[in-house]
């Protein structure tokens, strides 16, 4: 934290204040994804207490319905949470950037095709589709995963498209046509390795936005199921232990910390690269 | 401009059977039974039972089959019967919509207004404590599950303190007045009760500031943006210069040159306040279209979850359009592509 505080000259110009508090937010939960185990004082899972006790220093976040340690289970709700955001983003931009890239490079009726299903798709009120998709294939974590690529992935498509066009049009790809390189070597040789750039850092961006969605899907009971300590539906307990006000705390100041690191971030990166708002 | 307009109104019919048709494969792909949300578990092992329910619901038919019927009854504004209310989805949705049109239009109110001065005094007050509280404030809007949110501010407010309304739009003692528009403001003052009026206006200014502290960081980081640049040109100097005052320079002068984006991104913010009304009404017992889609989706109540997502995507679909379009005629420097 120490660099907060260095004087503006000491500092790299791009490591600006909202990063570092980012980076230490996000630097936290990951380091609970790998070992909850060991930050935790006790197992997610075993009833250790009693039912329904505030905050004390035997249990700092209290004990839930069942009598688990808040806590605990707040900590290892990231090992649910973020490996399933990274899980559905990575799913998202496959599928996306593959059927964008190819619409933008072949162009015609496939471009038309697959724009017009990202159209449809973009149509609908993200959080709607994802509960109906969701719905459709039952609870658990699992669909809802599959109903959140569903509604990711034309987000990437898009993104790639309009890269694939711009690169399309620059010299050294009509050089690459011009010496004879075949359709599929010129797309992957020339023209996508200068597409990934922003469709990646778009994606690191979303991840925050993947981890809501996912909360709230698990919140109104489609996505984890009892007794998988998942922050979304951690806070559903809390709703249902509504005087217990701890129950929820911990959960949901996690999606909080978790979500304004990667916000944190974004605006960081937005500051340094769009001067014009400084 | 014409040319743009138009083609963005013939594309609308395909979008909206895209829609539908999306919608209606979705739930043909379902590994959960429906048949378990009409027939009760002891009727399960009864085939006579069983085949009659499949008969009735038309679940025996193909899924060609019940696409046409569906697109066709839909036509006629048949949106099927729920499985759970047993009454027509498209008489629920309708009679749902207007509840969250009214959470939706409060949202929207409140995250102008916070976002519009917070952006302005941010852009003023530039790399002071006003911007950078005003980015905070953003950034945790944009943060917050809005769901914890709610249950936290409900807790606060309205059980420690006891100075703000629990869930529901009226007090729980209170009768509805006739419906006339099914917004709970307008229709206590058609039936003439003031107290009433105010009553719902206390009950909606939580759930309203709940969806709009999120659009409100959006609205104000955009403002700050356009007013920061605005605020360096030129005529504002000349403003200056002829002796206007701060206030009205900022207002008349800086301000009324971000209205264009400011207008489009409160448009835009349409897509996010239906996606969140979703999870706020439900935590406020709000009985509009978010809380009808959570239950028919935790019951599997199938033509609900269909009629409620076209319902949802049609109405996003054409706010949609009103802002690109807005933003067209009032910005003709565009490029349209």
């Amino acid at each position: 934290m120490s660099v907060l505080f260095l004087s503006r000259s000491a500092r790299p110009r791009w490591l600006t204040p909202p990063l570092i508090v980012g980076a230490v937010l996000i630097l936290f939960w990951l380091v609970a994804t790998v070992a909850a185990p060991w930050m935790s004082a006790h197992a997610p899972l075993d009833m250790v207490g009693r039912r329904l006790q505030p905050p004390s220093w035997d249990h700092l976040l209290g004990t839930d319905a069942l009598g688990r340690d808040v806590l605990s289970r707040t900590l290892h709700g990231a090992r649910h949470s973020i490996p399933i955001a990274v899980t559905v983003v990575a799913f998202a931009v496959a599928i996306g950037a593959s059927l964008g890239a190819v619409a933008g490079f072949v162009g015609g009726f496939v471009d038309t095709v697959i724009m017009r299903m990202v159209d449809v798709t973009l149509s609908f009120p993200p959080m709607l589709l994802a509960m109906a998709v969701a719905a459709s294939l039952g609870p658990g974590l699992e669909n809802a995963a599959i109903a959140m690529v569903i509604v990711w992935w034309p987000v990437y498509a898009r993104l790639m498209r309009a890269q694939v066009l711009e690169v399309r049009e620059r010299e050294h790809v009509e050089a690459a046509i011009a010496s004879g390189a075949t359709q599929g070597r010129v797309l992957g040789k020339h023209v996508l390795p200068l597409c990934w750039t922003p469709v990646l850092i778009s994606a690191t961006m979303d991840l925050g936005q993947v981890i809501l969605l996912a909360a709230s899907l698990s919140f109104i009971g489609l996505g984890a199921t009892p007794p998988t300590p998942e922050w979304g539906s951690m806070i559903s307990d809390g709703a249902s232990q509504f005087y217990s006000w701890w129950v929820a705390l911990g959960p949901g100041l996690a999606i909080l910390t978790i979500v304004l690191g990667f916000n944190f971030i974004g605006d960081g990166l937005h500051d340094y690269f769009d001067p014009r708002s400084r | 401009m014409t040319r743009y307009i138009l083609r963005r109104l013939i594309a609308m019919p395909f979008l909206v059977l895209g829609i539908v048709t999306l919608a209606f494969l979705l739930t043909s792909v379902t590994k959960g039974d429906p048949l378990t949300a009409i027939v009760s578990d002891r009727q399960m092992n009864n085939p006579e039972v069983v085949a009659a329910a499949k008969a009735r619901w038309g679940l025996d038919r193909s899924l060609p089959e019940r696409y046409v019927i569906y697109v066709g009854n839909l036509l006629s504004g048949d949106m099927g019967t729920s499985f759970i209310t047993r009454r027509p989805v498209a008489q629920d949705v309708l009679y749902r919509l207007p509840a969250t049109m009214e959470l939706v239009v409060a949202a929207m109110i409140v995250g102008a207004t916070i976002g519009i001065s917070l952006g302005v005094l941010a852009a003023y007050f530039r790399n002071t404590a006003i911007d950078h509280g005003a980015r905070l404030f953003a950034l945790f809007g944009s943060s917050i599950p809005v769901f914890w949110l709610g249950l936290a501010l409900l807790y606060v407010f309205s059980v420690q303190w006891g100075i703000l309304p629990g869930p529901g739009r009226l007090d729980a003692r209170a009768t509805a007045p006739p419906m006339v528009t099914g917004f709970m403001t307008i229709d206590t003052l058609f039936a003439g009760d003031f107290r009433l009026f105010l009553d719902a206006l206390w009950h909606l200014l939580l759930p309203a500031f709940v969806l709009g502290w999120a659009v409100a960081g959006t609205i104000s980081r955009l403002v700050r943006a356009n007013m920061v640049e605005v605020l360096s040109r030129e005529f504002i100097l000349t403003a200056r210069a002829k002796g206007a005052g701060e206030f009205r320079v900022v207002i008349r002068h800086a301000l009324r040159n971000t209205l264009v984006p400011t207008l489009t991104v409160i448009g835009y913010s349409f897509a996010y306040l239906l996606t969140g009304a979703v999870l706020t009404e439900t935590i406020f017992s709000w009985p509009g279209m978010g809380s009808y889609a959570v239950e028919a989706a935790r019951g599997l109540d199938f033509p609900a979850i269909i009629g409620v997502t076209i319902v949802g995507g049609i109405v996003f679909l054409f706010t949609n359009l009103l802002t690109d379009v807005a933003y067209v005629v009032a910005n003709p420097r565009v490029r349209l592509g």
